[in-house]
């Protein structure tokens, strides 16, 4: 009917935007590969479930994080909401002996629904960015831990012995810290993929004000990201207790930064909108099993936090590059010549 | 229709922001199955009334009546409950998700596991974009859309409001009942034009009540059975389309006679300033050529989408090109260098002030002073003295309605912003100008003061280039309608040879005009 009516070839774009966790689980696999060339021990059982075990506890927390992060925010305080967490587990189960695993989980949780609680208040009702808000909760949540804490420790031999075994026991062969992971970020990514809170969320990230003027309830939904960042800090840090045994005030100090890395890695966009929770998870796995390879090729640990380091710098690159051929293609296709 | 009970009723209503009252004691009614248009200059209130039926703003004192009976939106979300659709101004899209997602966000069609049904989904984008008549895929980001692309987007997502199928509201809302179009049409083409004006006539014959705001008078009388008429966010009138010529809603909105809208003085045309010689870039355009001389204004037409900004762009040095040559007096220009064309005397005024044309966040007088800022400085600092007085004569030139110079630029409203972009490029003493929409979505008083602008300019020696989708303009401004259509020049016509028919062939490819 006019010149604009053209008919055009429906391409599926989100191709291009996949390429991202491929690209991460084909440097994974390269790793693995040059690694168990030069050592073949690392591919062993034990090397494989040392792997996953400390994949475990980063990707919880990833979850929570490339949430908050989609939301154009920023979560710093989860290491010291994982202190706190770990602190308070681990002092009541050495207090009460015979507690059942499950509560040490569940107020794990809730004391990091509360401490994500007073994030996203002060973000959403003060006003303030969350990088400042959270970076100030940082130090005021390790502070109280260790004003709780003082100079002294819990020790493996105060714990009971059902909740050391905890990270160490398996359900079908698959230990339970895992499953607790795959859980979390399995659950994570169907939500923000398939549901309409998990939507809201992204395109709170993409165009704040438009957000807003959508009616999509940006309070509830922003106030329920820091709660479950914070809450799976709390969880992350039961889980740390169980498996670590030994815990002072000083438990998860700078983990916040890994587990940044991890959602940046793994292809979460730092200004909202896009990114998966999965891509995270794998961002997770990434920096896991760089640290232990470079263990396993002898090299000196300090390159770690370079390689580290170069691979955000990559990994934003990489979405600068893939955002242009997006573009390009994007143009070609609506080009009229 | 008169004694029937209004879909929607703003009665009353008064509204403050500061010490400025953008809304005092307005009240007027939107019918069933009536298009009801609300004109006022630029500042007049209309979009602070916008934004109240949006459930954006919360009246300070009067009500709205939702059927007659009192209603309290305490946010956008109740708003659009109540079956009222809004389309804003400057296009709100979400730029990391897909069209699709874009339409449906709030409303997502859901399986019985309560996630979202992607197909569904696509099938509902694809046919309300049938509706519109366009081709757009829906599981394309909205990042890269065109201005009109993303308005058609708006338009559709304005149209898909909680629809029948859905079960799980039982309340009485079906489609959107009261459809709030904030200017949708200033960034269409005359084509896309016609056809978002037949899908909201169908929507008016099934009972919806339509609010709608352009400065585009034509539009109104061929829509529109009422107006009401604005003046300092106080209400003058609301009375039948077909009662009042545009003269008097002219007269009304402004309270004064407008001499004639479009000004432009007769030049003697000097020295060619550009010529552009077989420009092209691939999947954009194709062998551009046309030159301007001093005292010119050369209008760029076309329909939206025939790459008449990306000319533009490519000149100046924005955007790269692939071949073809730009020459200011006859010297070659450094393609892709906007600080060469700068420093050659070539100024750009873009289409799309929020994103290339402002920093919003930056005071007024910082804008206006930008480009200039080195010139401005000394010894490398900027001082304040220097930059305000700068900006004060432009601002005063241009009559630009403002509180503070120290205010921040997204303060002010949509015409007063244009006028600011404008000094901004003018302060600069240009010899070469380009305007890309240079009156789009300004009122009609202000419209006229940028024409007169142009044309003075003009007449002392400038070269303006102007890019524009209104036709009138277009005819009114211009010495040489340069017609672009699918990238490629159609036709090149004089101001002789110019008229409505002449230009809408040509960049329709109906007809060989010239």
């Amino acid at each position: 009917m006019t010149p604009l009516a053209l008919q055009k070839p429906r391409k599926p774009t989100m191709n291009l935007l996949k390429t991202r966790e491929l690209g991460i689980l084909l440097a994974l696999a390269l790793l693995v590969l040059y690694t168990t060339i030069n050592n073949p021990r690392f591919l062993s059982g034990q090397s494989i479930r040392d792997n996953l075990l400390n994949t475990a506890i980063l990707a919880v927390m990833a979850t929570g994080q490339a949430i908050v992060v989609i939301t154009r925010n920023i979560d710093l305080s989860v290491g010291s909401v994982l202190g706190i967490s770990a602190w308070t587990a681990a002092t009541m189960m050495s207090d009460h002996q015979g507690l059942p695993m499950i509560v040490a989980i569940l107020v794990g949780l809730a004391v990091g629904a509360v401490a994500g609680l007073l994030n996203g208040v002060l973000v959403r009702y003060g006003k303030v960015p969350a990088l400042v808000v959270t970076l100030g909760t940082l130090y005021i949540y390790r502070g109280i831990t260790y004003q709780w804490a003082g100079g002294s420790q819990v020790n493996a031999d105060k714990l009971p012995a059902h909740f050391l075994n905890f990270a160490n026991d398996s359900l079908l062969g698959i230990p339970w810290l895992v499953l607790i992971a795959l859980l979390v970020v399995g659950g994570a990514t169907l939500v923000m993929r398939n549901y309409r809170v998990g939507r809201e969320l992204y395109a709170m990230g993409s165009s704040p004000q438009a957000a807003e003027l959508a009616g999509i309830k940006v309070a509830r939904n922003l106030l329920g990201a820091f709660v479950l960042s914070g809450a799976l800090a709390g969880l992350a840090g039961v889980l740390f207790a169980a498996r670590f045994g030994t815990v002072d005030a000083s438990a998860g100090t700078g983990y916040e930064l890994n587990v940044v890395a991890a959602v940046v890695v793994g292809g979460v966009a730092v200004f909202g909108g896009s990114g998966t929770v999965w891509g995270a998870g794998l961002g997770a796995l990434l920096l896991t099993v760089i640290s232990s390879a470079l263990a396993v090729l002898d090299i000196n640990q300090f390159w770690q936090q370079a390689i580290v380091g170069a691979l955000i710098i990559l990994a934003i690159c990489a979405d600068r590059l893939v955002a242009v051929r997006i573009a390009r293609s994007l143009r070609k296709r609506d080009a009229h010549v | 229709m008169a004694e029937a009970i209004a879909l929607l009723e703003v009665h009353d209503v008064t509204k403050s922001f500061g010490a400025v009252a953008a809304v005092q004691g307005v009240s007027f009614p939107l019918y069933s199955g009536e298009a009801h248009a609300l004109v006022g200059e630029n500042g007049a209130g209309k979009s602070t009334i916008v934004k109240m039926l949006a459930g954006v703003h919360r009246p300070d004192t009067g009500t709205l009546r939702v059927n007659g009976a009192d209603v309290d939106f305490a946010g956008p979300a109740d708003a659009k409950a109540a079956g009222i659709a809004v389309i804003y101004q400057e296009p709100t899209l979400f730029p990391d998700l897909s069209v699709a997602e874009n339409i449906a966000m709030g409303n997502q069609p859901l399986t019985r596991l309560r996630q979202i049904d992607r197909k569904a989904m696509h099938a509902n984008a694809d046919r309300l974009f049938a509706r519109l008549g366009v081709h757009i895929d829906p599981t394309r980001p909205a990042r890269g859309l065109s201005i009109a692309d993303q308005q058609l987007v708006e338009i559709a997502k304005a149209l898909n409001l909680p629809a029948a199928e859905n079960p799980r509201n039982n309340q009485m809302t079906s489609e959107a009942r009261v459809l709030i179009m904030d200017e949708p049409t200033a960034a269409l083409s005359g084509v896309e034009v016609e056809r978002l004006f037949a899908v909201v006539r169908s929507l008016r014959d099934e009972g919806a009540a339509i609010l709608f705001i352009s400065h585009r008078f034509e539009e109104i009388t061929e829509l529109c059975e009422r107006v009401t008429i604005m003046r300092d966010g106080k209400h003058v009138a609301t009375e039948l389309v077909a009662d009042l010529t545009v003269d008097d809603m002219i007269r009304r909105m402004v309270g004064r006679d407008l001499s004639a809208l479009f000004p432009k003085q007769d030049v003697t045309p000097g020295e060619v300033m550009l010529s552009v010689e077989n420009l092209s870039r691939e999947g954009i355009f194709r062998d551009i050529s046309f030159e301007v001389r001093a005292g010119e204004i050369v209008a760029l037409a076309g329909l939206v989408g025939a790459g008449r900004s990306e000319v533009m762009q490519a000149v100046f040095g924005v955007d790269p090109y692939d071949s073809g040559a730009v020459k200011i007096r006859g010297k070659r220009l450094k393609p892709g260098n906007p600080r060469a064309a700068m420093a050659a005397g070539m100024a750009l005024v873009p289409e799309d002030r929020r994103q290339q044309g402002l920093i919003m966040d930056l005071s007024i007088e910082r804008n206006i002073t930008l480009p200039r800022a080195r010139k401005l400085a000394r010894l490398g600092l900027l001082f304040g003295g220097a930059e305000k007085r700068a900006a004060a004569t432009w601002a005063e030139k241009l009559q630009t309605k403002l509180g503070k110079l120290s205010d921040a630029v997204g303060t002010l409203s949509g015409g007063n912003q244009q006028k600011v972009v404008l000094a901004k490029w003018l302060a600069t003493a240009p010899q070469l100008l380009i305007v890309d929409e240079p009156t789009r979505g300004i009122d009609v008083g202000t419209k006229a003061e940028v024409h007169r602008l142009m044309s003075s300019l003009a007449a002392d020696g400038l070269a303006v280039v102007m890019v524009s989708s209104e036709l009138p303009e277009v005819l009114g401004m211009a010495d040489r309608i340069v017609v672009l259509r699918e990238g490629r020049v159609a036709a090149t016509l004089t101001r002789a040879e110019a008229t409505e028919e002449s230009v809408m062939y040509a960049a329709m490819g109906q007809e060989v005009a010239a």
